[in-house]
């Protein structure tokens, strides 16, 4: 009972509707409708929001002010630091603890590989924890990769990579039975069928969840099975790395660390090295709240392309359509798209539905914006905030009481403790920024283009393309974290080192100096600062 | 907006902060001035670094919460564990059998629980903790599994456990055991790997691969979708 008298009048209309909408379906936008849509209301159409990259490989493109500033950052080093000694070494080193980066850890140590794992806070802590609708595969009768390619890449506006997108999708069964083989307890029927639902942009129903918390599920297993193999994985908990260190011949060899607790400098040598330090939202472009963990602040983005690594796609953000919306203690909380997938409609402040809950992720945060701010029908909250509806309470209708408990049990937690019984009443929602679509550049086998070190997972750009649909990220940590953990450990036995140095600072030293730039921010910034704020 | 809010007292470590009422246990500790390191993770209730102990001035009680899901309270003294040395056995998943004797044998401290209760006392999750360590000392590794699904491993339980019991590390265990060996396997699974890998979708792939934006927008946006 916290909703203001103004919403629940609202709420009084979406109640009136509820039983006539069961039977409604809101029509889907044409092509045309979407790119109009997109045009006019997403946040990546707003050309004042972008800078123009001034210096490094992808000079002269565009990407948010907020990237730009940590891109086009000073190094935490100096040129000088010596990096000589090593520290520690191994054959690969895995930079990020979340999904690719364990799933990395284990793929390497099975093909014979010694790993060092640093990731800057708890292992674990990362964006794979926090997802809770599911994981996509084209494992049903029904369905097939290639209905899954489509899918990928019409939802990605044909910006993606196909060599990546085939990947993903012919890898995809195989990635599940691997996480059942490891114990992951996915939602089942009693004969063992997988329960699978549909996401925005699906065409079949290949949404694989273990409740609302899958990406949990599945990073505590991986984690879990890290730990089992601690004699070839040594992890490093609250140690980040600052900057890569590259070879006499251009070689990655290993990175700088920074023990965050003690505040020292280490040296891994490292015969390859893996990102996988996951993506942004910490940033907070155009002032968005965000879903994303605390230390996604694009670390990784800043040390390959210092290093000379192409990025791509950064110039698009996603923004998920269901961020919570009120009460303001939740502002900006994933609000998971499974609560569409089973059935649950958005509405504006008269109860009545203005977009199919099924479009995609882009699409529909630019019809629930459109909303707002062009047609005025959205709920105000009472600290000036806007949202619009998402009907749970129809689930219980749909599928029967009891069903919103069994399946969302993140989500009946998360509302409760602030007094909102989602089972009962329905969720205000607003767009939410989610997801980095683009990245650094990578092949199938998660090659960047600096020898010897491999991208994974959020930090790597093109499966994608512009629009990553629903499930496709867990996915995508696990079969590009398995690929670069395998090939990373095949090339390590062929990898000869040479003379480990900080050259590549000096070039970008140059660079700022040409450009005129005397950057006050020095990147990667590792954790964003919200001391003294309310 | 609204009139500025009449800022509380809260005791972080023993010290008093005023804090704004409307703020979380997180979110004050950054209004306070903490930058925050340990005790912060997802910043929305699903990774477990958070877990904090507190108690209300005047109240012998102790509560716990996590700080990003837990609005404060005046004169509310509190401190975050976010670290507890708790013990993990490692094991191979592969050589286990999914029996009691398993699950006794690698954690034989099942068998000391005195069920009095206070780890279900002592879950942000509101999960029955001691419920779920009673199937455990029965060998019911399905039971553990499903009661202790929505555990987030922050291990207040086991901080609070007059027995020593690692509660968290004993349910991820059952989990495991449980998906791998007692679920049932998906045959449909099983099958499609083998499709797979035997190149069935090889032919239709390439096709895709090989077709113009504009061919395959056509065939996007001709799909058909199956119905809920």
């Amino acid at each position: 009972m916290i909703y203001t008298p103004e919403m629940y009048e609202s709420l009084k209309r979406v109640e009136a509707t509820r039983s006539a909408r069961l039977s409604e379906t809101f029509p889907r936008m044409s092509a045309q409708e979407k790119e109009d849509i997109l045009r006019r209301f997403h946040p990546d159409f707003i050309p004042e929001a972008f800078a123009t990259l001034r210096v490094g490989p992808n000079k002269g493109g565009k990407t948010p002010h907020e990237l730009a500033v940590v891109l086009e950052g000073r190094p935490i080093l100096s040129p000088d630091f010596d990096v000589g000694r090593a520290d520690i070494e191994t054959d690969v080193l895995v930079i990020g603890g979340g999904g690719a980066g364990s799933a990395a850890a284990l793929m390497a140590q099975e093909n014979g590989a010694k790993v060092v794992l640093v990731t800057k806070l708890r292992h674990g802590d990362a964006n794979t924890m926090m997802a809770q609708g599911g994981i996509q595969a084209a494992d049903k009768e029904n369905d097939s990769p290639a209905l899954h390619y489509l899918d990928v890449i019409g939802g990605g506006h044909y910006a993606n990579d196909p060599d990546l997108v085939e990947a993903m999708v012919m890898d995809a069964p195989q990635v599940i039975r691997w996480l059942e083989s490891l114990g992951c307890m996915f939602d089942k029927m009693s004969d063992g069928t997988m329960i699978t639902i549909h996401g925005g942009g699906t065409c079949r129903k290949r949404m694989h969840a273990a409740r609302d918390y899958s990406g949990a599920e599945i990073m505590r297993t991986l984690r879990d099975e890290v730990r089992n193999r601690s004699q070839d994985i040594f992890v490093l908990e609250f140690t980040a790395a600052v900057e890569l260190v590259l070879d006499d011949r251009g070689q990655c060899v290993g990175a700088v660390l920074y023990n965050m607790e003690t505040e020292q400098y280490l040296v891994a040598r490292a015969k390859c090295t893996i990102l996988a330090t996951g993506g942004s939202g910490r940033l907070h472009y155009q002032g968005f709240a965000t879903t994303n963990h605390y230390g996604a602040t694009g670390d990784g983005l800043v040390l390959a392309y210092r290093a000379g690594a192409h990025l791509r796609e950064i110039d698009t953000m996603q923004y998920h359509p269901t961020g919570a919306a009120f009460p303001e203690q939740i502002l900006g909380f994933l609000v998971t798209e499974k609560v569409r997938g089973l059935g649950a409609q958005v509405l504006n402040v008269d109860g009545v539905q203005f977009v199919n809950p099924r479009e995609t992720r882009d699409v529909e945060s630019a019809a629930i914006i459109r909303e707002c701010k062009e047609r005025g029908k959205g709920v105000r909250t009472p600290s000036g905030f806007q949202g619009v509806w998402l009907d749970s309470p129809m689930i219980e209708i749909i599928h029967g009481p009891g069903t919103v408990k069994r399946e969302l049990p993140a989500m009946v937690r998360q509302f409760i403790r602030f007094g909102v019984d989602i089972t009962k009443e329905p969720m205000l929602v607003y767009p939410t920024l989610h997801y980095q679509n683009g990245g650094i550049k990578i092949d199938p086998n998660c090659a960047t283009e600096i020898p010897n070190l491999y991208a994974a997972g959020e930090v790597s750009g093109g499966i994608h393309g512009r629009n990553r649909l629903m499930g496709n990220s867990l996915l995508d940590v696990c079969v590009f974290g398995r690929r670069a953990g395998i090939a990373a450990a095949r090339r390590a036995r062929e990898v000869r080192m040479g003379k480990p140095t900080l050259q590549h600072l000096v070039e970008w030293e140059r660079q700022l100096r040409e450009a005129g730039l005397e950057p006050k921010v020095r990147s990667p910034i590792l954790l964003p600062n919200y001391v003294g704020k309310l | 907006m609204s009139e500025p809010e009449k800022l509380i007292p809260i005791y972080i470590m023993g010290r008093q902060y005023m804090v704004p009422p409307s703020l979380t246990i997180q979110r004050a500790m950054e209004y306070a001035g903490y930058r925050l390191l340990r005790g912060c993770g997802c910043r929305a209730g699903f990774c477990g670094a958070c877990g904090t102990v507190y108690r209300i001035a005047g109240d012998y009680r102790l509560k716990i919460g996590l700080a990003c899901a837990t609005l404060v309270q005046p004169n509310m003294y509190l401190t975050q564990i976010p670290f507890f040395p708790a013990e993990r056995k490692s094991y191979d998943l592969e050589k286990l059998a999914p029996t009691a004797e398993t699950l006794f044998r690698i954690y034989p401290e099942v068998l000391r629980c005195l069920q009095c209760g206070t780890c279900t006392k002592s879950c942000p999750q509101e999960i029955d903790v001691r419920a779920y360590m009673a199937a455990a000392m029965r060998g019911d590794i399905a039971a553990v599994a499903d009661k202790s699904f929505d555990c987030i491993m922050c291990g207040l339980c086991a901080a609070r456990c007059p027995a020593e019991e690692v509660q968290y590390n004993i349910a991820i265990l059952c989990r495991r055991l449980y998906g791998k060996y007692i679920a049932p396997p998906a045959k449909h699974l099983a099958e499609r790997v083998r499709e797979i890998e035997e190149g069935k979708y090889n032919q239709e792939i390439a096709q895709l691969k090989a077709m113009s934006e504009e061919e395959l927008a056509e065939k996007y946006n001709r799909r058909d979708i199956e119905p809920d």
